[in-house]
């Protein structure tokens, strides 16, 4: 299937799953179902370079962490009130500048040394982002936003507005990830995650790709925290840069399967989901346990993920 | 008649090891060169400056005319410069097909412009064709075993469409009439018009195979000249066998 019907059908399911909702009447559902589909961006943007070029990016809260206090940026700033969508767009050009910077400094760097260089620059942005008074330092930062969203008569409900926002966010990430899979980017990214020597040999210049994929995904991670400010109301910085997103975000898609666009969706809508209802029925600090447990469970058992898992026991169904 | 390659008093060390010194080295288009050398000699090290995975630290390389130093390996690949490795290094998750492709899309379409999806996977069916491995196109590489990983190494080599393939140990570790494929495969690469420079242990594929032989031995030259002459010189016996 070509992009543009692959978009069209993300675009119908979303709409459907929006107004589905909506028919519910239940508001903690697009609470909830914004913390899910937060998770399908990150997850998405993390597999760009972590699965497809074999990258593994430990900063995921880093980049999150700056999309958000970008928002905030602005929000303090106050010159011109920008929309949350316009805030997105900053967020993730900002975070696609870092991540570029990022690859430029580590990408040298293979294997371990890249994920500890990654932990650092999160170590560092946090640093900066506590002792920088202007976005709210360790004390955090308010912000306020209306109940309802009125646009030509119509009024949205704010966490609907976010929701909708997010979805939106959720089918431009799986699509730029279908799409790179399919592509020459994608079969450079292949090659680099298998052998870089080989792929340098065949032509692949993998330095540039690299910078490509650490853009790409960082500049998704920004995009994913620029609304959460305006969706949690008090950002602080050990919220922003929680561990939930560091570990969730690596978490995700190697449950899901790491080598195309449908693990990260999958490993988000499941460990999403299952995180949010142990929020509420168990304990919010319950989270990371279920993560561990879940990851420890799939390495043991499904190294590929669950797709991995699926498509291994098709193709073993076909062999005669 | 210009060199197609002029490796110019190339020398490379490791920390207090010399690995290259001053190596000098001419290949002519379309010749069939044999480079050998005991182990530890720089073979592959003269290989890795020669295509730019490691760079030298005195000389020059020149190819096609034109000096290649400070160029990335895929720069060089892009040239017309192509390899294959001592010990194959497949694409592991991507199809035989796809391992063809990747050159095709990296380095024949940056030269020759887009190339049609379709002239794509004809093209890398007949290069999987030539080697004899179009029955496994859609294979993965674990599929495969030691000799038909080899040939899909030297297929992926001249998906690149180049003027000089580097053929490191193609032959290690294969029977004697899997040598013979991969020298027929060679000699009929080096009659579409590819230049071929064979690094190998095997003595008899190489006397086979090469119009001329280079030795190295501890980083030095100390031999070129046509195989039946090099092979009786004194010093080259000498290195082999010892005193």
């Amino acid at each position: 299937m070509k992009t543009l019907p692959f978009v069209a059908i993300c675009v119908i399911v979303a709409l459907l799953a929006f107004f589905g909702l909506r028919a519910v009447q239940n508001g903690y559902l697009f609470v909830a179902g914004y913390v899910v589909l937060q998770f399908v961006v990150l997850a998405t943007a993390w597999n760009i370079l972590g699965g497809y070029c074999g990258y593994v990016n430990f900063g995921s809260a880093a980049f999150f962490a700056l999309g958000a206090y970008t928002s905030v940026f602005f929000y303090k700033l106050n010159l011109v009130p920008l929309p949350v969508p316009a805030l997105i767009l900053v967020g993730g050009v900002v975070c696609g500048i870092v991540g570029l910077g990022m690859g430029y400094l580590t990408l040298r760097l293979r294997g371990a040394f890249f994920a500890i260089a990654t932990l650092a620059m999160a170590v560092v942005l946090q640093t900066l982002v506590v002792n920088w008074d202007f976005v709210g330092g360790s004390r955090g930062a308010y912000i306020l936003h209306p109940e309802n969203l009125e646009f030509g008569g119509f009024s949205l409900p704010y966490n609907q507005y976010l929701f909708l926002l997010m979805l939106a966010l959720a089918v431009l990430a799986l699509s730029i990830a279908r799409a790179i899979e399919r592509s020459q980017l994608g079969f450079g990214f292949a090659t680099i995650r298998d052998d870089e020597l080989a792929a340098e040999a065949s032509g692949v210049p993998t330095l540039r790709l690299k910078l490509i994929a650490t853009t790409l995904s960082g500049a998704l991670m920004g995009m994913a925290g620029a609304p959460f400010p305006y969706y949690i109301g008090y950002l602080q910085p050990a919220s922003a840069f929680g561990l939930e997103y560091g570990v969730n975000s690596i978490a995700m898609p190697m449950i899901g399967g790491t080598t195309n666009w449908i693990g990260p969706l999958v490993g988000a809508l499941l460990l999403g989901t299952v995180q949010e209802y142990a929020r509420v029925t168990i304990s919010s600090s319950i989270n990371l346990l279920i993560v561990g447990l879940l990851l420890v469970v799939f390495v043991i058992i499904a190294p590929k993920g669950l797709v991995g898992l699926v498509q291994d026991h098709l193709r073993a169904r076909r062999k005669p | 008649m210009t060199a197609l390659l002029h490796v110019d008093k190339i020398s490379k060390r490791f920390g207090g090891f010399v690995a290259l010194d001053s190596v000098e080295l001419e290949v002519q288009p379309g010749e069939r060169l044999g480079l050998i050398g005991p182990n530890g000699s720089g073979k592959s090290t003269l290989v890795n400056c020669i295509c730019g995975t490691l760079q030298n630290e005195q000389g020059q390389v020149h190819f096609d005319g034109a000096p290649m130093d400070g160029l990335a390996a895929h720069q060089r690949t892009h040239r017309g410069l192509a390899r294959s490795f001592q010990l194959p290094r497949p694409f592991v998750s991507l199809t035989l097909a796809d391992n063809i492709r990747v050159p095709m899309l990296y380095t024949v379409h940056k030269r020759t412009g887009p190339l049609h999806a379709d002239n794509v996977s004809a093209r890398c069916i007949e290069l999987l064709s030539l080697v004899g491995l179009d029955h496994k196109a859609h294979h993965m590489p674990r599929d495969l075993t030691q000799v038909e990983m080899r040939k899909l190494e030297l297929a992926r080599a001249v998906a690149a469409e180049p003027k000089l393939l580097i053929a490191d140990e193609s032959m290690a570790g294969l029977s004697h009439s899997e040598i013979e494929d991969i020298l027929k495969l060679l000699k009929t690469l080096n009659e579409r018009g590819i230049t071929i420079i064979l690094i190998e242990h095997i003595m008899s594929a190489v006397m086979s195979f090469s119009q001329r032989l280079v030795v190295l031995v501890t980083g030095k030259k100390i031999a070129d000249g046509k195989p039946e002459d090099v092979v009786r010189n004194p010093e080259v016996v000498r290195a082999y066998l010892g005193q």
